[in-house]
């Protein structure tokens, strides 16, 4: 539809954003340290896919005689179990390649499937308002009224542990975030002229919140999208960690690290070397996601 | 702020409390496991006590029913019985209740005590070395998973150094009579110096723990609201008058740059409650956020949903509590 | 020495060049500039936004914050140089003895503290005569805020001490501002754009306000605006700036009348008035240049009607009457002919 193009507000027309958006990625190339980060995250991503090529091990073959095996530049350690070996003598490197899969695959799937949910929902309460605002806004006012580990853990509690439980348990509080991003940019968005425009054109109202508004105010949603996959990381560890998340003998770090408690007065890697890799991928979204905030919404920069 | 706006802002409360405890209730009674059956465990039971047992816990009413009774019981402080202590959860809970909140206003103090001093340097000395150590710090704060920095406390300072207790919240030759069954506290009223000491070494570790991530999130909004309101005319204005640089950072901009610290405050203190079952697990502290865990594991739900509901009223309050102090402490901002 | 020091400018700048060091590069947003404030008189200064006004006189009250600095230049008040001078003196002479106010009162003005507060900090930095006891100090510091509201204006001062700006309307914070900078009774006071955020009937209580308390207190008054208008009203002199440079300078009724430099001939023909009815409304075409890398020549070449090839190199300022100087070769031959 060519209404958009032929708007006066040419800044803020579709095409026009796709132009923004590649200067907004120039900018965020030109950030040195975010980009390194971006590229560790790609390194992660690529660490999951290819685990089974990546990993020297099994991540769940035991070998008692390998129990509690130090990392291997410390005695009693060998190279082909790098960062030695668990309580069951399974490879810590081999299950942290592992559990790589069980923290994005989990990140990713939370945030996807609250941003697509929070994105709907926003759009309705932001472009519709009247009685769906009411019932939308109502409804997020009542799940911040939740502390988000706790709403998770009662979940868990309520659906018991499991992959797609972790996600839903997640995903169900997740999606306010988004949602109200987008509430508050479409509110905003939807008197611009062309969107105007577009609705004296007679454009139908699925097509304006989606076609029309949705691609104008994408930046900061996947700004604050890439903020939060860090945080659902680190709960996602937290609930595993508290026995709560994926269930053994499937590698995942929270799970890893709280394997490794019963051993720090003697054996503290097998608690170390999980936490590490949570706290590598974690604080490389961060940076690189303050780079995208940084690129796309300077109003949020110093 | 009049007194019947106060009331208008709290009446709105009530619509948000009233589906945070809708939400509880539906959590636990789709929670699969029949509570009559995990009550019995093993015992030799007829089906006339069991339908008896039924009858007494109210489960043979209708959901809406159920519903009216929980929350009516509920705004009692009537919770019902925990399966596991056979006592009501309510006594179970304030038995726990002090050690929690012992621990989160030390975590919140040292967050406090440590986050506005270092934002507000980062923020006059922009780029100095300080400021770069404060901006990568508080990176780092948020990035940190806490149960794996506990651990790692725990093996340097525990284990490897053995300055510090593992866990616990005092040794038992340090225990003391109760007042406020706050430790702290009640060591320095009953003239205990040593049970203070004592007390003190036990909560160090958790309260930083459970403090880290506040106190790197206060860091980073003392520092941004601090270089904003340096830019801000009435700096300008202020500078101009003459007065002392000492005058312009603490008078004229630190009372402004820390309306928006003082709420995030507010609401970081909800996120304590979060971290407390995390902290408590790790460092074995005695209080409410394990118990909720290991009552999890053992099925023990009505202490559970007890639980739930009361961190969700007390984040609720500290919502209202962080807008109040927004409007209190901005006078521009009428309610 | 008092014979020639009061038949002296109050104020006298000579040189100043204030530089902002960024990424694209130097830019002087003050480039050699003189000044001259004679004592009891009202100067106007006159420019565009970005001609280097308002950084000219914060840099005379050593306001310049890196990335922006100082880089030539001398300022001497009242017979001392105050880039001589310590960071403390200095502080005595900012607000003391050189008082500013802002364009807008509204963000000037502390939200967070009463304006009884913000008076009284001016009063107790620069007066040295309070009295030492602490109760008899607040007393003064008090009796001294509550004349400083009555001075400008503030019906029933002594009660709106214990306000807060917001709770004031807006030519009212701008007395109040007043009042703040006057508090120290100082010897000169800048005044920065002070009627641009104001309604035009407000505006002229504010500049009578300021005209009145000059005589009263015996001040210097610079007035920065862009409003030529203002300037006409209520200032003995008038000083015309342009990207970073002063460009005609002279008592006000004669520029006015006959204005030496066609940037100058430019503003009065954009402000309609009465005496110039008829005459048509020539907004000035084009924009200031940017202050980085300019080329010797003459800064308003590229939008100046009598432009030639003889302007395409640096130009002085020419004295063109007994207290008068422009910085044109051309004026003579085809300006206010």
């Amino acid at each position: 539809m060519s209404t958009a193009a032929q708007s006066p507000t040419e800044a803020a027309t579709p095409a026009a954003a796709t132009s923004i958006f590649r200067r907004n990625m120039r900018d965020f190339a030109d950030n040195r340290l975010a980009l390194v980060s971006a590229v560790v995250v790609v390194l992660f991503v690529l660490m999951a896919l290819a685990a089974p090529l990546v990993a020297p091990h099994d991540p769940n073959a035991t070998d008692l005689f390998r129990r509690l095996q130090p990392p291997a530049w410390m005695e009693g350690g060998s190279w082909s179990y790098p960062l030695g070996a668990d309580a069951l003598g399974r490879d810590i490197l081999s299950r942290i390649i592992y559990g790589t899969r069980i923290s994005i695959f989990i990140g990713a799937a939370v945030i996807l499937v609250a941003t697509t949910i929070g994105i709907l929902a926003g759009l309705a309460a932001g472009y519709l308002r009247g009685w769906t605002d009411v019932a939308i806004s109502r409804l997020v006012d009542i799940l911040l009224g939740f502390p988000y580990l706790i709403f998770a853990i009662g979940l868990m509690a309520m659906m018991g542990p499991g992959l797609v439980n972790i996600i839903l348990a997640l995903a169900y509080k997740e999606w306010v975030i988004p949602c109200r991003v987008v509430r508050g940019e479409t509110l905003v968005t939807r008197e611009l002229e062309y969107v105007e425009a577009a609705r004296a054109l007679g454009a139908s109202r699925g097509h304006i919140m989606l076609r029309e508004i949705l691609p104008n105010i994408l930046s900061p949603v996947i700004v604050v999208s890439t903020i939060r996959m860090a945080h659902v990381i680190i709960l996602e560890a937290s609930l595993s960690f508290l026995g709560l998340g994926v269930q053994p003998p499937t590698a995942s770090w929270g799970a890893m690290v709280a394997d490794g408690r019963a051993f720090i007065l003697e054996s503290w890697w097998v608690s170390t070397f999980p936490g590490v890799a949570i706290l590598l991928l974690v604080l490389a979204i961060n940076v690189a996601s303050q780079g995208l905030r940084d690129a796309f919404d300077p109003r949020f920069s110093e | 702020m009049s007194l019947t706006k106060l009331i208008e802002r709290l009446l709105q409360l009530v619509p948000v409390l009233l589906g945070v405890s809708v939400i509880v209730f539906i959590m636990m009674a789709l929670t699969p496991g029949d509570p009559v059956e995990i009550m019995i465990g093993d015992q030799n039971i007829s089906a006339e006590q069991e339908a008896q047992m039924r009858r007494d816990l109210g489960l043979d009413e209708p959901v809406h029913q159920r519903f009216l009774t929980f929350l009516g019981n509920a705004v009692q402080g009537d919770f019902g019985t925990s399966f596991y202590h056979r006592r009501p959860v309510s006594e179970v809970i304030a038995e726990r209740l002090p050690a929690t909140i012992e621990l989160s206003l030390v975590a919140l103090i040292l967050a406090l005590a440590t986050s506005i001093p270092l934002g507000v340097v980062a923020a006059i000395r922009k780029n100095s070395v300080l400021d770069r150590l404060a901006t990568v710090g508080s990176l780092l704060g948020v990035s940190l998973p806490g149960f794996w920095f506990g651990i790692l406390l725990l093996m340097l300072f525990a284990v490897h150094l053995q300055l510090l207790p593992v866990a616990g919240r005092i040794s038992y030759q340090s225990e003391i009579e109760p007042i406020t069954h706050l430790l702290l506290v009640d060591s320095l009223l009953r003239g205990r110096l040593d049970a203070f000491a004592d007390a003190a070494r036990h909560i160090i570790l958790p309260a930083i723990t459970l403090g880290l991530p506040m106190t790197a999130i206060l860091t980073r909004v003392t520092r941004t609201s601090m270089l904003e309101v340096m830019r801000t005319d009435y700096i300008t204005f202020a500078e101009a008058k003459g007065l002392s640089r000492r005058r312009v950072i603490y008078r004229h901009a630190l009372k402004n740059a820390l309306i928006p610290t003082v709420s995030v405050a507010a609401i970081e203190t909800g996120s304590l409650l979060g971290g407390n079952m995390i902290v408590e697990t790790v460092f074995g502290w005695p209080g409410l956020g394990r118990l909720v865990v290991e009552s999890i594991f053992v099925r023990n739900f009505p202490l559970v949903q007890a639980a739930v509901l009361l961190y969700a009223v007390t984040y609720v309050m500290l919502n209202f509590i962080a807008d109040i102090l927004y409007t209190v402490l901005n006078p521009r901002v009428k309610l | 020495m008092t014979d020639t020091a009061a038949s002296q400018p109050l104020l006298s700048v000579s040189g100043l060049r204030t530089v902002f060091e960024t990424r694209a590069g130097s830019v002087f947003a003050v480039d050699g500039v003189d000044v001259n404030v004679r004592r009891g008189e009202c100067l106007g200064v006159v420019g565009e936004s970005g001609s280097g006004k308002s950084v000219t006189f914060s840099s005379v009250m050593g306001l310049i914050k890196p990335p922006g600095r100082i880089a030539a230049g001398e300022i001497i008040f009242d017979g001392r140089d105050l880039r001589a001078l310590s960071p403390a003196e200095m502080r005595m002479v900012r607000g003391g003895e050189i008082a500013m106010t802002l364009q807008d009162a509204l963000t000037a003005l502390n939200p967070a503290l009463t304006v009884g507060a913000q008076i009284a900090e001016m009063i107790e930095a620069h007066d040295p005569g309070l009295p030492r006891s602490e109760p008899a100090r607040r007393r003064a510091i008090r009796t001294r805020a509550v004349e400083m509201l009555g001075l400008v204006g503030i019906p029933s001062p002594d009660e709106r001490l214990r306000q807060y700006p917001h709770e004031f309307s807006g030519g009212m914070r701008q007395r109040i501002m007043i009042a703040i900078a006057l508090a120290s009774r100082p010897r000169l006071l800048i005044a920065d754009e002070p009627t641009t955020a104001l309604d035009v009937t407000i505006q002229a209580q504010v500049l009578e306000l300021i005209t009145e308390l000059r005589t009263e207190l015996g001040m210097s008054v610079v007035l920065i605006t862009h409003d030529l208008g203002v300037v006409a009203e209520h200032c003995d002199r008038v000083m015309v700036m342009y990207a970073g440079q002063v460009v005609e300078e002279g008592p006000t009724a004669e520029v006015i009348a006959d204005p030496r430099h066609p940037y100058t001939k430019g503003l009065l023909g954009s402000i309609p008035r009465i005496e110039l009815r008829g005459q048509k409304i020539q907004p000035i075409e084009g924009q200031v240049p940017e202050l980085i890398d300019l080329p010797p020549q003459c800064r308003f070449y590229s939008r100046c009607a009598l432009a030639g090839a003889d302007c395409l190199k640096p130009i002085e300022m020419r004295r063109v009457g007994p207290d008068r100087q422009a910085r044109c070769i051309r004026t003579r031959k085809e300006v206010g002919a």
